[in-house]
Order: C-alpha cells, then sequence, then structure tokens
C-alpha cells in the first residue's frame, strides 16, 4: 500500500493505483472524459489536470495516467487547475458546440460564455472508442487518422471496415452519443465509419438480430452451442427455457 | 576495410592515416554541407581537381570535400590547409587561381576575398576572420578536416581514441561518473544533466537496454544537428558506443528525420565502416563490449522528437506522445530501459572521455558548461553555424560572431529555441545565453536556433508564423494543444488584420496559461512561449496593431498601404509592368499613381521601381 496526501486528506491505496484512483477513494471528484476504468489510461483531455508535487517541485499532470508514489502531495482544486479545466472545456465546446454532454460539463466547470466559433465536430477525440476496440474487441476496427485539428476518428482510408463486426463498444463508450448505430431490414449501418454489416437472421422467427461478422466471432471464441448464438435473443431464452423444462421433469 | 582485434591495431591505422595526411603537400577542403552544394561546391570541388591535373600537381595536392565549415554566408567555402586560406563564394572559374594561391602563395582574388563587412577589409586567413575568431570551436574543430565517407580523416584527428579508452581503461562506473562531473546538460533543449540521465537509465532494471541518438532535429531555421551527422558521423556514433558501455546498453539506434537524405547517408556509411572494422558489433576491440546500431528515419512529424512520441514512432506506432512516468530510462523501447539523447550531446562524450571532464567544464557559465552550438540565421551580417562558450553574452553572438545587423537596419530581438522558445528584445542582449539566463527572460536555450529579426520583422507576424507551425505539427491527441493553439493562432489573425481589442491580449494570456500548463507533452507545453514573450516584450507592437491599426514594421497587409510618391516617380512604367492586378496607371514619363482597392500589396512594385517612388506604410 502506498500512502498520499490529497487536498489535505491522506490516503492509502495500492501499489499501481493511478492518483484519479486514490481521489475518488477519498470522493473526490475529479472531471474526466477520456477516462474509462475498463480501459488503459490515456491522459488526453486534460480535464483531469492535478498539482503533484515532490520533493519539492510541483508539475501538472493527468491524474488518470499518474501512478501513485510514497510521499507524493496532490493538489485537485488550485485556481491554475481551475483555469486549466475552464479554458480546456470551453475548447471542447467550440470543438462540440451540439453536445449536450460536454455543454452540460463545461457548465460545471464554469464556462458561462464560449468565445471561439464552433467546429462543428461532434466527436470529442477522447479515443474511448478506438481503445474499446483495440483492447476489448481485439478487432483493430478504428483509429485516429491525421494530426492536429485535422485528427478524427476513422477505418482504414475511411471506407467499408473488414474487420468491424459491429458490436456497438465504440457507441457503448462514446461520451457524446456520436456513433450512431443503426439497423436497417438485414444491414447495420455505422454511418460514421462508412460501415454497413450484414444482420444475422433468427433461425427460429427469422428476425434480424446481430451482424454475421459477430456471430462467426463468438462461434470461434466461445463455446457456445451454435444452435443457440443463430437465435435470436427472445428465441434464445424459449430454447434454453425449454432444455431447462426438459432437466426439471 | 579490416577488422581491428585489438587497441593496437586502431593505433596502427590512425598511424597510418596521419602519415597519408603528412604526405600530402597541399590540401585544399571544399565545404560540401548543403548551404554549399546548392552554390555549386559540388562543381567547385570538380573544377579544383581539374586545375589540379593540369598543373600536374596530383602527388602534392589533396583536393577534399568535408562536411558544412559553419561560414554559409560565404557558400560555397573553400579552405586551404596550413595556415588556413579562406576563400569565399568559389565558382569553378576561379579554381586555378585558387590552386595557385593555395600552392605558390599567390594572392587570394578579388572575386573569392573576403572583406570584413563593416570595413572592408581584405582578410586572407579563415582564423583571422570574426566571424571564426570569436567562436570556440570544440565540436566542430576538424569541420574542415574531415571528410565524413573517410575514417581516416576521423582517426588523424585522434577518433575513436575515447572509446578504446573507454572500453580498456575505464570501468562503466568510471565512464558515467566522467560524465556527471563534467557536468554536460542535454544539448536538445531542456538541458537534463546527461551523466544523471544515464544513471537512471543504468540503475532501472531489464534484460536488454537501449540508446537512442534523437536526431529529429525540426525547429524552423536550425541545422546544428543536421550539420554534424552530415559532417562527422563517427563522433556520433563514438559518443553512442560510449554512451552504451556506460549504461549497459548493447543496442542503439540513430532516429533521424528522413527530411535529412544526406545526414542518413553519411551515418548509414559510418556505422557500415565501423562495423566493419571491429568499432561496432560484437566485442569490439577486443574487448568483450558488444553493441550496434540501426538507423531508424523518421516520418516527418516535429513532435517526434519529444521522447515518448519518437519511441512510439520507432516501435512502429503514430509518433503520438503519452504522459510520464514511466520515464523512457524505466520503461522505453520495446518497454525496455531507455536513453535517449540528443547529436549534439552524442558528439560531446568522445571529447570528455578523451580530455577530460575538467577540460569540458572548464568554460561555460554556473551550471552550464561546455560550448554550444547555434545556428545563426536571419537578419543578420554573417549567418551559419557557430560554436561558442555556453554563457555568451546574446550581445557578443549577434554582434561579434554575426557581425551585426544588415546594412541600415536595427537588430530589434532574437528567437531563440524556436517554436518552443520566445523572443527576446535587444534591450536584453546582455542575457548569456545558458539554460537558467534564457528561462528567466521568458525563453529557453533550445537545440540551438537563434534567429535575428530586425526594424522589418513584425513581432505579430513572427509569433503568428510560429503558431501557423505549431498547428500543423500538433498531433492532436491532447485537447489544449490541438484545440487552444489554433485558437490562438485566430486571435493573432485577428491583430494582425487590425480587428483586435485589448480583450484579445487577455484572451491570447488565458489560452496560452492553459496550452502551457495542461497540455501532454513538451511540444504543447511550450507552444505559447513565442506569443507569450512577444506580448512580455513587444506590447507595443501590439497595441499599434490594436489601436492605431498600424504594423511598425510594415508587414502585416491588412494594415499596410502602397502609394507613389509623386515627386520621385519618373513614369519609367517599369511598376505597371510588374504589378499583377494591373492596378497601377499613368502616362509615360508621368507619376503613376496605385489604385488602393484593387492593389493587394504583393510588394512587386516595390521591388520593379528603381527610384524609389513606391513608399510602403
Amino acid at each position: 500500500m502506498i500512502r498520499i496526501e490529497i487536498d489535505g486528506n491522506a490516503v492509502e491505496v495500492a501499489e499501481g493505483s493511478t492518483v484519479l484512483e486514490a481521489a475518488r477513494k477519498l470522493g473526490i471528484d475529479i472531471p474526466t472524459l477520456c477516462h474509462h476504468a475498463g480501459l488503459t489510461p490515456y491522459g488526453a483531455c486534460r480535464l483531469c489536470v492535478v498539482e503533484v508535487e515532490q520533493r519539492g517541485r510541483k508539475r501538472i499532470e493527468s491524474s488518470c495516467t499518474r501512478p501513485v508514489e510514497p510521499d507524493m502531495v496532490v493538489r485537485t482544486d488550485t485556481d491554475d487547475l481551475r483555469e486549466y479545466r475552464r479554458t480546456t472545456a470551453e475548447l471542447l465546446v467550440a470543438q462540440c458546440p451540439d453536445s449536450k454532454p460536454i455543454r452540460e460539463l463545461a457548465e460545471r466547470l464554469g464556462v458561462q460564455n464560449v468565445r471561439f466559433e464552433g467546429r462543428g465536430m461532434e466527436c470529442i477525440l477522447c479515443g474511448l472508442c478506438t481503445r474499446a476496440c483495440q483492447q476489448k474487441i481485439g478487432t483493430p476496427a478504428i483509429s485516429f487518422i491525421h494530426r492536429g485539428v485535422d485528427r478524427k476518428v476513422a477505418t482504414p482510408f475511411e471506407i467499408q471496415s473488414d474487420v468491424c463486426i459491429g458490436c456497438g463498444a465504440c457507441a457503448r463508450v462514446c461520451p457524446t452519443g456520436c456513433i450512431a448505430i443503426e439497423d436497417m431490414g438485414n444491414k447495420r449501418v455505422l454511418r460514421v465509419f462508412n460501415t454497413e454489416l450484414e444482420l444475422q437472421a433468427c433461425s427460429e422467427c427469422g428476425a434480424y438480430f446481430a451482424p454475421q461478422r459477430m456471430i462467426d466471432r463468438l462461434k470461434t471464441e466461445t463455446e457456445v452451442t451454435e444452435g443457440l448464438l443463430t437465435r435470436c435473443p427472445a428465441c434464445r431464452r424459449q430454447a434454453i427455457g425449454a432444455v431447462l423444462r426438459q432437466a426439471m421433469r | 576495410m579490416s577488422r581491428l582485434a585489438g587497441v593496437t591495431d586502431l593505433d596502427a591505422r590512425r598511424k597510418q592515416a596521419l602519415e597519408a595526411h603528412e604526405a600530402a603537400a597541399t590540401v585544399i577542403a571544399v565545404c560540401d554541407g548543403p548551404g554549399c552544394n546548392a552554390a555549386g561546391s559540388a562543381k567547385v570541388a570538380a573544377a579544383l581537381r581539374r586545375a589540379v591535373a593540369d598543373a600536374g600537381l596530383e602527388g602534392s595536392v589533396q583536393i577534399k570535400t568535408t562536411g558544412c565549415h559553419g561560414f554559409c554566408q560565404c557558400a560555397p567555402v573553400v579552405v586551404a590547409y596550413g595556415d588556413g586560406l579562406f576563400f569565399r563564394g568559389a565558382t569553378p572559374d576561379q579554381a586555378p587561381a585558387i590552386v595557385e594561391a593555395a600552392v605558390n602563395g599567390q594572392p587570394i582574388p578579388e572575386s573569392v576575398l573576403y572583406r570584413h563587412p563593416a570595413t572592408n577589409e581584405p582578410i586572407a586567413l579563415e582564423r583571422d576572420i570574426p566571424f571564426y575568431a570569436h567562436q570556440e570551436r570544440r565540436l566542430l574543430k576538424h569541420a574542415s578536416h574531415i571528410d565524413p565517407l573517410q575514417v581516416a580523416d576521423y582517426l588523424a584527428v585522434d577518433g575513436y581514441a575515447a572509446l578504446a579508452r573507454a572500453l580498456t581503461e575505464m570501468t562503466p562506473e568510471a565512464v558515467l561518473e566522467e560524465v556527471k562531473q563534467s557536468a554536460l546538460r542535454g544539448r536538445g533543449g531542456a538541458g537534463f544533466p546527461t551523466g544523471m540521465k544515464w544513471e537512471l537509465c543504468r540503475r532501472a532494471e531489464g534484460d536488454q537496454k537501449y540508446v537512442i541518438c534523437n536526431a529529429d532535429e525540426g525547429d524552423p531555421g536550425a541545422f546544428m544537428d543536421r550539420a554534424l551527422l552530415e559532417g562527422n558521423p563517427h563522433s556520433v556514433i563514438e559518443g553512442m558506443a560510449i554512451g552504451g558501455y556506460a549504461i549497459g546498453a548493447s543496442r542503439g539506434i540513430m532516429y533521424i528525420r528522413a527530411e535529412y537524405p544526406l545526414a542518413v547517408r553519411n551515418a548509414a556509411l559510418a556505422i557500415e565502416v565501423a562495423r566493419e572494422m571491429g568499432l561496432l558489433g560484437e566485442d569490439i576491440l577486443g574487448t568483450g563490449f558488444s553493441f550496434d546500431l540501426d538507423i531508424v528515419t523518421g516520418a516527418g512529424a516535429f513532435v517526434c522528437g519529444e521522447e515518448t512520441a519518437l519511441i512510439a514512432s520507432i516501435e512502429g506506432f503514430a509518433g503520438e506522445p503519452r504522459p510520464r512516468p514511466p520515464f523512457p530510462a524505466q520503461r522505453g523501447l520495446f518497454g525496455k530501459p531507455t536513453n535517449i539523447n540528443n547529436v549534439e550531446t552524442w558528439a560531446n562524450i568522445p571529447l570528455i572521455i578523451r580530455h577530460g571532464a575538467a577540460w569540458f567544464s572548464e568554460i561555460g557559465y554556473e551550471r552550464s558548461r561546455g560550448t554550444k552550438i547555434f545556428s545563426l540565421v536571419g537578419e543578420v551580417q554573417n549567418t551559419g553555424l557557430v560554436e561558442v562558450p555556453v554563457g555568451m553574452t546574446l550581445n557578443e553572438i549577434v554582434f561579434e560572431v554575426g557581425g551585426g545587423p544588415k546594412p541600415g537596419r536595427t537588430i530589434k530581438a532574437v528567437q531563440t529555441g524556436g517554436p518552443s522558445g520566445g523572443c527576446i528584445p535587444a534591450s536584453l542582449f546582455d542575457v548569456r545565453v545558458d539554460y537558467e539566463s534564457l528561462a528567466q527572460v521568458g525563453s529557453i536555450m533550445g537545440s540551438g536556433g537563434l534567429i535575428v529579426m530586425d526594424d522589418r520583422t513584425c513581432i505579430v507576424d513572427v509569433a503568428r508564423y510560429y503558431l501557423r507551425f505549431l498547428k500543423s505539427e500538433s498531433c492532436g491527441k491532447c485537447t489544449p494543444c490541438r484545440e487552444g493553439v489554433p485558437r490562438m493562432l485566430e486571435v493573432l489573425d485577428r491583430i494582425a488584420s487590425g480587428e483586435g481589442s485589448d480583450a484579445d491580449i487577455d484572451l491570447l494570456g488565458q489560452l496560452g496559461r492553459t496550452v502551457k500548463g495542461a497540455s501532454l507533452c513538451g511540444l504543447g507545453q511550450t507552444a505559447a512561449n513565442p506569443v507569450l514573450s512577444s506580448i512580455r516584450h513587444f506590447r507595443h507592437e501590439f497595441d499599434a496593431h490594436i489601436h492605431e491599426k498600424r504594423c511598425p514594421a510594415a508587414v502585416c497587409t491588412a494594415l499596410i498601404t502602397f502609394h507613389i510618391d509623386a515627386e520621385k516617380c519618373t513614369g519609367c512604367t517599369a511598376c505597371a509592368r510588374a504589378c499583377p492586378q494591373q492596378c497601377i496607371t499613368g502616362e509615360r514619363k508621368q507619376p503613376h499613381v496605385i489604385d488602393p482597392e484593387r492593389c493587394i500589396k504583393c510588394g512587386a512594385c516595390l521591388d520593379a521601381c528603381r527610384f524609389d517612388a513606391v513608399v510602403k506604410e
């Protein structure tokens, strides 16, 4: 265990923990956007910056990436930090003016008016979707392309993905909700990634329920009986129910 | 090139190289750095070889092509060994006369004779030229003696003697101690003590360690590292091998930007030769120490000079930085402990081991010791590479080495540290150029770019230039740099177009503080420096743009007008013919008039007028 001080309070956390985790243990609220407990820390949105003092030296660091070290003194709410967060949030609103979650966050951080013309983006480039896709699904279907203000998330060459399984993990973790997934007939459409996937028809009722590629993937990676994988959730429940009733009889 | 089995072989080879040099009675060195090459040095060298052959002097006169000598202003530069006769702006047709002067002591032909820019007094010898006389050349001492493709030239100036000494007479700890004692600090710009950096990596646990040479020099106007790698690649290789020995690394990588093809070629050829000679590879000089080097070329991103982005780039990922810790010394290339130093830092190592820490640190100022190479460019008489003791004042560098302003101009500022640094006004030129003193005036030492600006340079325009550069070089990973830098540029554009307000200065300050304080990596954390320092030192120029709608240096196009002085205009029509807008009218031999509505302020009329009748204000 490592003992550190945050805003005057001592806290003990396991070695390898981050300052953000330690602060949350103390109930201190540090805003984050690009952080997700299930994904590797990224340190890009810079909203979670804190002041770390060690051996008399003060540095501004992102708390989500900073591992705790003994005798660390952390401040999470100085005037400077408030200004950094407020200005960063204002820049994010200017980047994505129509994003409600971003506007609400900015308001909470003290942004009263935005002094810049909007860039009209919907994505804040937090990288949660790319990390979820790579680290959790294991299919690097999307990544960042270009740099600076031209940076965006896309499939290679911005064309139909060869590897996307249409699982929707990207949409699930997106803090601004800018990745829309639409099922239309026998197609799943991820418009932002120029990708369309065939949906599997349920072997029982014929309803389209999940992307073909995702089912194929589950067939190779799980031990679920194939008969169950090709059924839609409702028919699957019925089938399992029937098996269970049989067994209890 | 046969393999050297041990130090005895190395010494024998060195003796051979020295004897071969002594055999040539006269050596004429032609600088073939990119500046001189662009000015035709290859043709000059060929003409000199022909002239030598025509005069039947092949046995006694040798023509050598070398890396950059530094005095780019005088390109192509030719120097004859011995006294060091200096020929400026050499041309192929002057080749026979240059050979005559070098061999028979004939006077230097006027067209290639150097004259003092202020006094017009002729100066024949390289060492008497003020540009050279005020320098302290250690790393560049042999710039005109080494053909980068001839390892014998490096051996002849004690090359690889330091590696031999380190491997046979010193323990790795002793080498490390020597570097620590020297007080050498990172020449890439941040000035972290090199010995301490090495020690962190040496102490880190790991079966494999790496040393990396950061040759991703990207500051606009800076070319020190390029010149070192192009001109004396073996000195960098030797430094890295010594570093590998001290740190416990068996592999090294030179990360060279792809825009430096000559540096890549010369370094690659030098590595190959060093490997053939057994100065790289297994069991170097029979000592049991093994170390090998590879080159990785960068893909053209300024941010790859940042250590963690550089590592990502070598690993094959996009060149984007990650937060530290872990530091590269703990977890670097492929997750292994890694030590990264800049080209110039590595090149200093052989000198420190050969001459000792005391020799190295005898010059310098307070905590900054040794010499530093700067590329002195911009509005100054003598442009080129200069090597001076760290801690020399800006005044000395700009006025003594640099020769001061161009005729009729006044110097107003110097930008140090490129896009990460700041501009320093002439009133503060007493500042010493060392890590701490420059930080006090709001700039940084940086990797060594010194851009001199005179009264025709607009500070607002320069700040815009750097922000445009940083906007296009930001990787876009973190919010403050990606979003903040372009917003700062928008505000500056507004000021430059005469639509700024006092609130804009406050806004720049606020954005600048956040970009500086909250960005992820060094690029972002320093990106606001050029703007913040120019507001600090040149507020009056910002105010002139904002309140008077005037650009004092007459640069910002929205705030200037062109008109023709009727008194001076002779009606020669030169301006009207040059105008791409055809907006200048007037009868032949009558004063002409510019239509301000249609004028695009390109300045073509100003350049075309021979009577100073076109006025820009």
